[in-house]
């Protein structure tokens, strides 16, 4: 790990481009749109709006980015790093060919383009081009008051929605420095747990679809439907719950909880033999994924990523236990981490996540204490609807609370919770008053897409869809 | 203080310290917040990664129009824009937030891509979003707008919901 503070810094500033690269004066905005000198558009460009986003011909990239789409992320030494030999990247154009995958294409799993640069059915070159989902909602986010915010955030990522209600909760109480009842963080860590077995189970049954394993597909939605009718039970919604709030959660569990959970448990933990008897040693599925789409520790780091990519790598980063959150220092689990970096550790790491996170929950069924869901503080909380039916100060209170919001000290604040797919953060201002002055959200799957490019370098057309389903993105968390 | 050392804050301006509550929320008990200036900015950054900062965690924008007299602490000029960058030790469990300030005049920052290949996707959305030029970027284009849009949307200024509307034959405002 000492190589990543190490490596830069010998490469960074004047040393000039990586050997790696081809050494190509860049093209400005208007010059890259105009034919080229054979009277050809130059890239794909000119046919489509989006001009410099894309991926263009070689001649045209700036060295930085051209080194960065062959994937080559560390400066390393030459000879440390990727090997050029592994590929020939002084190809000239003619010898290639520029193709585009997606946005609408299946194996995105949302609206993620892809421009591939490919020699036969080698992945040469990578550039995401995201964007197609992108609503605004860091500036919706500065409209709404905190009480309206986590029905704002729980559409970012909307495989796990309940992370998002929790990040945004945390950031805002932190500001406010109110002090959780224990309980409502107990239920928080079971919703939250809940939320991450069916992220991963919906990430078995898409990959299991991605590289060709119909049946996984269609087993994990099965067991994701138990999930997702308890938090239709709980929350009232199937996704997009609203049910985590600055201040506690919205309800209280449903009579009876501690025995759906308890069936959830004994049903999906089974059916994980079952999926590893499935998938793990099926040699076509092995063969599919070991080895495919590898990444070392070093260069996961300097890319930022995190979450199941990071750990695959063999490094033990879970924040819920490297910097507890709630209540994770008082539950045991293991974190899992893999050795290679390849999809197939990727995979391990999800599906023995599902049996970490049920035995987390079955903890939390054990140890859920008595108390509040929410915390009883007059100015964040409104009044119990009984209260409301004989007390005009109530009515006026709750319907302050749910017009006007509360209002948050000044300050600022990064909070960050482990979601399925990484280091889920938020950066929150507070100017004083009831509404956020700027919310930002580090989005796991955003950063996490810019490993792609390193992932995909070398592989076969085919294997870059199998790599795209381990990154895991979430398109509404990446475009927001 | 010597003028050239970056301010440092070891807890964040925004901590109402009222005990208990705060140590429940992740990394704030060990919560830096260091304002350097844009000349010392990459050296800084530079300095936190050679003492083990691993991780770029996040890099955003952040546009002070609307709320000038922000708390900052003596010695830093408030400008209107900040980049707010939040650098992660793994292998000590920190966190370290470094806040540039970001004059609207000329708004343009040194990119860390050099130092941290990992805010390649952020810096873009920065600048998608804001409008700050990183200086050194590889390829400082939109990342989550069409490449035709106009203006800089997260911007206090940019006017929310004054898209004129298309309709020919619409009436017009009551």
């Amino acid at each position: 790990m000492s190589d990543v503070t190490k490596s830069p810094s010998e490469w960074a500033g004047a040393q000039g481009p990586h050997p790696d690269t081809v050494l190509d004066p860049p093209l400005s905005g208007d010059s890259f749109l105009a034919p080229g000198p054979d009277g050809e558009a130059q890239g794909l460009v000119a046919e489509t709006s989006e001009g410099p986003q894309e991926l263009a011909r070689r001649a045209l990239t700036d060295p930085g980015e051209l080194r960065r789409e062959v994937g080559a992320v560390l400066r390393l030494p030459e000879g440390v790093a990727i090997d050029p030999a592994d590929i020939d990247v002084e190809q000239s154009d003619d010898e290639t060919m520029i193709i585009n995958m997606g946005p609408q294409h299946p194996s995105t799993h949302g609206v993620l383009r892809l421009m591939l640069e490919l020699d036969g059915e080698t992945v040469l070159r990578t550039k995401p081009v995201i964007g197609y989902l992108h609503t605004g909602m860091e500036k919706t986010a500065e409209e709404l008051t905190y009480v309206q915010g986590s029905t704002n955030v729980t559409r970012m990522d909307y495989l796990a929605p309940l992370h998002n209600e929790l990040v945004l909760s945390l950031a805002v109480e932190a500001l406010l420095g109110v002090e959780m009842p224990p309980r409502s963080d107990w239920i928080r860590m079971l919703m939250v747990e809940l939320n991450r077995v069916s992220s991963h189970l919906m990430w078995m049954a898409t990959n299991g679809m991605d590289i060709g394993s119909t049946s996984m597909m269609i087993y994990g939605f099965r067991e994701r439907e138990m999930i997702l009718a308890f938090f239709e039970k709980t929350t009232g919604l199937r996704m997009n719950h609203n049910f985590i709030r600055p201040g506690g959660s919205a309800a209280d569990l449903p009579d009876g909880w501690e025995d759906d959970v308890t069936i959830i448990c004994d049903t999906v933990l089974p059916r994980t033999d079952e999926y590893d008897e499935l998938l793990t040693g099926q040699p076509v599925f092995r063969q599919r994924s070991e080895g495919i789409g590898r990444i070392s520790a070093e260069e996961a780091l300097a890319l930022s990523l995190t979450g199941p990519i990071l750990r695959s790598t063999g490094v033990p980063w879970d924040l819920r236990r490297s910097m507890p959150y709630l209540r994770y220092d008082e539950v045991d689990f293991d974190v899992i981490v893999g050795t290679y970096g390849d999809n197939f550790d990727r995979y391990s790491i999800r599906l023995n996540e599902i049996r970490e996170s049920i035995r987390i929950i079955r903890q939390i069924v054990e140890k859920m204490p008595a108390g509040d869901y929410r915390v009883q503080d007059k100015k964040v909380t409104p009044p119990p609807r009984g209260r409301i039916d004989e007390s005009m100060e109530a009515l006026i209170h709750h319907f302050k609370v749910f017009t006007e919001g509360f209002k948050v000290p000044e300050g600022e604040v990064y909070v960050a919770v482990e979601s399925p797919r990484g280091e889920l953060g938020c950066y929150l201002v507070a100017d004083g008053t009831p509404k956020a002055y700027r919310m930002h959200i580090r989005g796991p799957s955003f950063v996490n897409l810019q490993g792609l490019p390193l992932m995909m370098r070398g592989g076969l057309l085919a294997d870059a869809v199998a790599v795209c389903s381990t990154v895991d993105p979430v398109m509404g968390e990446v475009d927001r | 203080m010597s003028p050239d050392a970056p301010t440092v804050v070891d807890e964040p301006s925004g901590a109402s310290g009222s005990g208990g509550g705060s140590s429940r929320v992740p990394g704030r008990p060990s919560q830096e917040v260091v304002f350097p200036t844009r000349e010392q900015y990459e050296s800084v950054v530079g300095e936190y990664q050679k003492t083990g900062f691993e991780m770029c965690a996040d890099l955003c924008g952040v546009d002070y129009l609307a709320h000038p007299g922000r708390r900052l602490p003596e010695g830093v000029r408030p400008e209107r824009f900040e980049v707010v960058v939040n650098l992660l030790s793994l292998s000590q469990a920190r966190r370290v937030r470094v806040r540039v300030q970001v004059p609207d005049t000329d708004a343009e920052v040194a990119t860390l891509f050099e130092l941290y290949p990992g805010v390649e996707a952020m810096e873009r959305e920065a600048y998608d979003l804001f409008g700050i030029v990183f200086i050194g970027h590889p390829d400082m284009t939109r990342i989550l707008l069409p490449e035709d849009w106009e203006g800089h949307p997260l911007r206090k200024d940019y006017g929310v919901g004054r898209v004129p509307v298309q309709f020919k034959d619409a009436p017009g405002p009551r």
